[in-house]
């Protein structure tokens, strides 16, 4: 994408252009290199193998449709779908909502803010396997938080997210916002303040309330800021596969399996690519989907205006 | 482009050089393996043991997690030109299009030296290494995966005699359950509840209609009424492991050795379990083959590959190694480890336990059927595996499921 604008910017201005800033562009060029073979060829290669019969080793024999039409077929792959559009809508929703609530609290001047910060950051220094296994214990019935509240005398008390299928996409959402809250709620905190101050003296003169003011004018001023959360959230959502391994291993059942962990099960532990090559591919149709709608309306409006 | 290979190459012929270097004394070689629990380790120590008596060094490169983990890996290294030594597999058709890729050592010259033909039994053992007339694999142990193991202890708790076939195991239940037990012990992974769909199903369907599913992959009879019975009897198991929330087997099998549930199926590896908790088998606990009813086994297993080495030191080591592992000495200490059957029938395996002889007595009545590592395709056996998690784990009816098994046997290959 930064290729092609760049050689629009190009016909358009003086062909000295190009040759301005040269030590620039040859120190880019290796992450050019990078993303034309490696990003571009490899996703064109996924692509042409997914309508072959592949096993365990690439080879060109053409089946046409026959991956996909199998895959739309398989039961685990529209569950896994079904998991990931919600685990998605859940989490896209609460991360921006409580990232913003926590970055607007403590971006009310309290007290030992940075120690808040530093707390509520700290989730997002572990890995997603460590995180999957801590809350595999928390939620375990038989040692986890279940155990504890009985022990206080709460005998009725149950919680048992993980091994029930209805529930275990939210035990896996509950461990997802723990660890992304926080990098968020920091993004939002430096986003709240590069406000200006003048904006709050201004408002407060004309009398709106401080939740009023945060809606109306300050959220609309983070848009940038905002959009930066969302692709944050969305390629982690996309991507979401080390939680559920550790986690849940994609049970009880199948109940929480994802599509990247269809991919890759089919891939090596099926030995069958070209199947496993089909599903990545339509990963990559939803991605695009989104994108260049939004793309189109980001950087197309701009020109624009 | 060019250069970055030549870095690379340079780059590998160094550390070919460093690993020639490390040579001096003995030949080290790096196995690969996903021998990780209790039992397992105790087992490939034994492999170990008598490879460093020879002079020579095992570099043991355990794999955590089951083979559908240690699989990929071991296949990515293969196929990424960093290949191990020698490697676990299950024999069958795992390694099929490695071997067609010619990335595995021929072994069929040790095989005739050592006259594999003749000791292996049952001989489609080495059928499964062969592709071709020649042989690639060393298999090293008997697997079957049609066993219940049953806890003394949670039956006398319940004051109910130890059940000795699948349907007095049935029977009994509902009266274990009364009692606080938790029935069946299941762990809720594809793999498990696909062992014990299929050991119910020899046990209900009966051995024809399961050879004629399992290895002619006849559909019609997948949708027979045999078939409707077992997929019947699957879901009234399923009703008795509803309890069960563990994942791993060998968490499953503590359950059973510790009392807390009053049987599992699982396969005879469950027994390096109980060994390993010093469990004493018909005082602590029963294995019941065929799950009581049919004196059958399959012959699954685990065999080592030997990956194609250009270091001719390397390959003459490998070469020993696989006459190594088959030697009547490590045969028996081996597998009297792991609780397996060993591959070949002409050694004493009189130190093994009831479960064991049991077993070797079934082998040596020829009960033996292929495994599914040998008639399925992986990409067949994670299909079924899959709709055994759905099945299992949700209230999906035995005629939904029966349906979609007849449809994959349908399209397996």
């Amino acid at each position: 994408m930064t290729v092609a604008s760049d050689s629009s910017h190009r016909r358009a201005k003086p062909p000295n252009r190009l040759f301005k800033n040269w030590m620039a562009k040859i120190a880019s060029l290796p992450m050019i290199l990078t993303a034309l073979f490696v990003f571009v060829g490899g996703t064109a290669w996924t692509i042409t193998y997914s309508f072959t019969g592949s096993r365990m080793l690439p080879k060109i024999k053409w089946v046409g449709f026959d991956q996909y039409e199998r895959l739309w077929e398989t039961d685990r792959w529209i569950i896994s779908i079904k998991n990931l559009a919600v685990y998605g809508g859940c989490s896209l929703i609460l991360t921006l909502v409580l990232g913003f609530t926590l970055a607007a609290c403590l971006d009310r001047k309290i007290r030992f803010e940075s120690a808040f910060r530093t707390i509520f950051l700290y989730p997002f220094a572990l890995s997603f396997v460590v995180t999957g296994l801590v809350w595999q214990w928390i939620l375990n019935p038989d040692f986890g938080l279940q155990s504890v509240v009985r022990g206080w005398g709460w005998e009725s008390f149950t919680f048992n997210p993980l091994n029930d299928p209805e529930t275990v996409m939210f035990g896996l959402l509950i461990a997802g916002l723990w660890q992304g809250t926080g990098l968020i709620m920091c993004i939002m905190l430096a986003g709240l303040r590069g406000i200006d101050e003048d904006i709050w003296k201004a408002a407060r003169v004309d009398g709106i309330g401080t939740v009023k003011t945060y809606v109306m004018v300050i959220i609309p001023m983070m848009r940038p800021v905002f959009i930066t959360a969302l692709v944050l959230i969305a390629s982690g959502i996309i991507k979401l596969y080390d939680l559920v391994v550790a986690q849940t291993g994609g049970g009880p059942g199948l109940s929480s399996e994802v599509p990247a962990k269809y991919v890759i099960e089919y891939m090596f532990r099926a030995q069958n690519l070209g199947q496993g090559f089909a599903a990545s591919t339509m990963m990559l149709c939803s991605v695009v989907i989104i994108l260049i709608p939004w793309a189109y309306l980001e950087f197309g409006g701009r020109k624009r205006g | 482009m060019s250069k970055i290979m030549q870095r690379l190459v340079a780059g590998t012929a160094l550390t070919a050089a460093s690993a020639t270097m490390a040579l001096a004394e003995g030949v080290k070689l790096e196995v690969t393996h996903w021998w990780t629990s209790g039992g397992e380790a105790a087992a490939v120590s034994k492999f170990a043991e008598a490879w460093n008596a020879t002079g020579n060094t095992w570099v043991d490169g355990a794999i955590a997690g089951s083979g559908g983990t240690a699989r990929p890996i071991i296949i990515s290294r293969i196929l990424g030109g960093d290949p191990m030594a020698a490697t676990q597999l299950n024999h069958g058709r795992q390694a099929q299009e490695l071997i067609e890729a010619g990335l595995l050592l021929d072994l069929t010259d040790v095989a005739e030296a050592g006259g594999w033909k003749d000791i292996v039994n049952p001989t489609s053992l080495l059928d499964a290494c062969t592709l071709e007339g020649r042989i690639y694999c060393v298999p090293v142990n008997i697997h079957s995966a049609q066993w219940i193991w049953l806890s003394h202890d949670a039956y006398e708790k319940a004051g109910l005699t130890v059940p000795t076939n699948w349907h007095e195991f049935v029977a009994s239940s509902g009266d274990l359950e009364a009692a606080g037990t938790l029935p069946l012990a299941m762990g809720q992974q594809g793999w498990q509840q696909n062992i014990a769909f299929g050991a119910i199903t020899l046990a209900v369907a009966g051995l024809d209609a399961w050879t004629e599913v399992n290895v002619n992959k006849n559909a019609d009879v997948a949708r027979g009424p045999e078939y409707t019975a077992a997929f019947e009897a699957a879901a009234a198991s399923r009703a008795l492991a509803a309890k069960s929330n563990v994942q791993d087997w060998n968490q499953a099998t503590n359950m059973v050795i510790t009392g807390q549930a009053g049987a599992q199926i699982m396969g005879d590896w469950a027994q390096g379990e109980f060994a390993v908790a010093g469990a004493v088998e018909g005082e602590d606990y029963s294995c019941l083959p065929g799950l009581g009813l049919n004196a059958v086994l399959d012959t699954g297993g685990d065999a080592f590959y030997f990956p194609v080495n250009e270091d001719p030191e390397i390959t003459a080591a490998q070469k020993e190694l696989a006459a190594l592992l088959i030697s009547p000495e490590v045969q028996v200490s081996f597998n009297l480890a792991k609780g397996s059957l060993p591959v070949r029938g002409d050694i004493d395996m009189s130190a093994a336990n009831g479960c064991m002889q049991k077993g070797l007595a079934i082998l040596a009545d020829g009960g033996v059927l292929p495994s599914g590592d040998i008639s399925f395709s992986q990409d067949t056996t994670l299909q079924i595996e899959d709709l055994m998690a759905q099945f299992w784990s949700s209230d999906m009816s035995a005629a939904d499921a029966q349906a979609a098994y007849a449809k994959l046997i349908e399209d397996a290959d």
